[in-house]
């Protein structure tokens, strides 16, 4: 072979300054090893690219399926939850409201579902070659960031076909896009361990983030629920104590703060967003603390 | 100086026992599962439930050392379980050791059976680039090697054809391509060449030689005894786990035959691994036994004497009629050679009965070599009960005769049958 021979003067020098890979057996925490991520950003690359091509390469409309879901889900829970059931909106168009409100979501839902799969969707790379195991949910959230810039476009669309002007408060976007990822993630990986060890997840799953979509202010406003809650328990410390509860929810912040940022007005309060923020940072490190914890473990698992 | 450097180097599983009473392998539960055995223990051995839930360990690894040296081609054989994937795994760095360490000096590419790492959705370049990036290339570093890679798998025209429609054959050429040319300083092959022709399987076994002369460390696994004599000057033999043997390959292959030969084959013996063992069940074979005409059970067969082989049966659902197969395989290609076929018997057997033939090949004229044997058992062709495919020793045939009363050169003896043939009407 030719070509191999011609390699072969240039790379004959493997010296003794080869770095030296010590393998034993881990224990505790782990912390979470950025050094060793940022060695593989290729990698990174190379999987969530690989994301987006399996999901769309046998598909005829590719992304316009995203655009479509979208724009028909929006119309659906507009006219059902707007025109016959009249919910408030806070005072702004329904599709504009839902729109905004499933950006959000479909954001949070696709990362914790993505990052929650990846482990299992993966099997056979994991048990075939090392890598950092982190970076196949990581990756599953670069891909999801892809489809929200195709969502953030079809909301463009809504915010200009309804007049909605663009305020400062979009500056405040990416903050909120933040916590969102982070706290999607933490809950994802926690489920990714959870997925690899029992796959009860599997169809746990998709019912839990049913149940956490409509107790989530998606199709209704946040208002709703404490202007509901005050009128119930007139001056009572219960209402208090259920606003509390229902603001528990991180999803609400997020979906508040979304609203905020792109429509100008919003049932945002300052309590949800120290909240959401306590609660990123929290998730966040419970999620690669377990997933680091339990990683090594997959491979004899899975 | 090492290379790989392994120091009391253990894996062990745990096997639990389930709620049901039955003992698995540490895989994954069902919350029903666990929940359950929380139940039932909190209801039956309420002592117990604060004691850790009742498990044995199993070990896949136990305290294996070993030190290869850079440039070393070392062969790894042992019977399936034995532990040799499990070591393989390890110093890949796929699966974590519970106990002991290793010491990997440079980047260590690994090809564990078919296809490691690939993305069947993603195309052949796509996928030479990922696996690149898997052992902490750059892309720059990637692109110089590409047209090497393709040009050594022969998939040139698939190139951009996602890999899960490449057939098998070109599936294993682009893995080991990869592996082989993206100069890992450790190379980890897994009995992965039988799955390419024999072309191929040269041309890796080239490659790998290539690999290790610019002083690249080669791992080998295979149950290919003459692969790993031509390749590995080093072999280790691995029993239960363990490193038992650790030398020169001719004598560890010697050893290891002689271990094998004494070992018996009966009817449950490697019955969950259908490479070696497969089969309806009906019938097990529950003895296999090649003797020479004295009843002795010799290592090596002198070229051109009698093989009897002993086959004992055990019947364990009824069945009408039994015919045995043996089939000589080659020790190189892995093809078959040729194939003896008796009716044992055409009576209806049932279940519980058990038998013994005899096949004998009287004269058999095999020149010297390895030949794996295939035995099945069964009804037609397409009704295996049984069959016992590379389990056993495979039948080794030598000669004492000097190059002068041969035909051949018995140093290097080439073909398989050992035919008459005479000078004649020399002019």
């Amino acid at each position: 072979m030719p070509a191999s021979e011609s390699i072969l003067p240039a790379k004959s020098t493997i010296t003794n300054d080869l770095p030296i890979t010590t393998i034993k057996p881990s224990s505790g925490w782990a912390a979470l090893n950025l050094r060793e991520i940022w060695d593989y950003r290729d990698l990174l690359v190379t999987l969530a690219t690989r994301d987006l091509k399996i999901r769309y390469k046998q598909t005829v409309l590719g992304v316009l399926w995203v655009i479509l879901q979208q724009f028909v889900s929006v119309l659906i829970f507009a006219v059902i939850f707007g025109v016959f059931a009249q919910l408030p909106s806070d005072g702004l168009p329904h599709a504009v409201f839902i729109n905004t409100g499933f950006l959000c979501w479909n954001l949070f839902n696709g990362v914790t579902s993505r990052v929650a799969n990846s482990m299992l969707g993966n099997s056979n790379l994991i048990s075939k070659v090392y890598f950092p195991r982190l970076l196949i949910p990581l990756a599953g959230v670069m891909s999801v960031l892809i489809d929200f810039v195709i969502t953030a476009g079809v909301t463009a669309v809504f915010l200009f076909a309804f007049k909605i002007p663009l305020t400062l408060n979009i500056l405040a976007l990416p903050f909120f896009m933040l916590l969102t990822i982070l706290i999607a993630t933490g809950i994802g990986l926690v489920l990714a361990t959870l997925n690899v060890q029992y796959r009860d997840f599997v169809y746990a799953m998709p019912f839990m983030l049913q149940v956490l979509f409509y107790a989530s202010p998606i199709i209704f406003p946040s208002s709703m629920i404490t202007d509901k809650l005050s009128t119930l328990f007139a001056e009572n410390a219960l209402a208090s104590w259920f606003g509390f509860l229902f603001t528990l929810n991180p999803v609400v912040g997020l979906v508040e703060g979304f609203r905020w940022s792109l429509l100008g007005k919003s049932s945002l309060t300052p309590a949800m967003v120290i909240s959401d923020i306590i609660f990123a940072i929290a998730l966040f490190a419970i999620g690669t603390a377990v997933f680091r914890r339990f990683e090594r473990r997959f491979v004899d698992v899975i | 100086m090492f290379s790989i450097r392994a120091h009391n180097l253990s894996k062990a599983y745990r096997i639990y026992h389930t709620a049901t009473g039955d003992r698995q392998l540490h895989t994954y539960r069902t919350l029903r599962e666990d929940i359950m055995w929380i139940a039932k223990t909190a209801v039956t051995r309420p002592s117990d439930f604060f004691q850790k839930r009742t498990s044995e360990m199993f070990y896949a690894l136990r305290d294996v050392s070993f030190e290869i040296g850079q440039g070393e081609v070392v062969g790894i054989i042992g019977r399936n379980g034995a532990g040799k994937s499990t070591l393989l795994k390890v110093l890949s760095r796929i699966t974590e050791p519970s106990g002991g360490s290793a010491e990997i000096r440079g980047r260590v590419g690994s090809l564990l059976e078919v296809g490691t790492g690939f993305s069947g959705e993603l195309t052949g370049r796509e996928n030479i680039y990922m696996n690149g990036s898997i052992l902490g290339m750059r892309r720059k570093e990637i692109q110089r090697h590409f047209d090497e890679i393709v040009a050594f798998s022969e998939v040139e025209q698939f190139i951009d054809t996602p890999v899960k429609r490449y057939s098998s054959g070109m599936y294993m050429r682009l893995a080991f391509a990869v592996a082989a040319h993206l100069e890992p300083e450790i190379l980890i092959v897994d009995e992965v060449l039988a799955v390419g022709d024999l072309a191929f399987q040269k041309k890796c076994l080239g490659k790998m030689d290539d690999v290790s002369k610019q002083g690249r460390t080669v791992l080998f696994v295979s149950h290919n005894m003459q692969t790993i004599r031509a390749l590995c000057p080093r072999c280790i033999l691995m029993k239960q786990g363990k490193v038992v043997l650790d030398g020169d390959t001719n004598t560890v292959i010697d050893i290891y035959n002689r271990e094998v030969s004494q070992s018996d084959v009966d009817a449950r013996t490697a019955i969950t691994d259908s490479r070696l063992r497969r089969g309806s069940g009906e019938v097990r074979f529950s003895g296999i036994h090649v003797k020479d005409v004295a009843g002795n059970k010799p290592t090596f067969f002198e070229m051109g004497s009698t093989l009897r082989f002993e086959l004992s049966y055990e019947v364990f659902a009824p069945v009408q009629g039994i015919s045995a197969t043996i089939v000589l395989k080659s020790g190189r290609s892995g093809e078959m050679v040729t194939s003896v076929k008796h009716v044992v018997t055409e009576r209806r057997l049932a279940a519980g009965e058990t038998g013994t033939f005899v096949i004998e090949l009287p004269k058999a004229n095999l020149r010297p070599g390895e030949y794996p044997l295939y035995f099945w058992l069964g009804k037609s062709t397409n009704h295996p009960y049984d069959v016992v495919d590379g389990l056993t020793a495979p039948l080794m045939i030598q000669t004492e005769k000097s190059a002068d009363e041969l035909s051949f050169d018995p140093s290097k003896p080439f073909g398989i049958f050992d035919i008459e043939s005479y000078l004649k009407d020399e002019r």
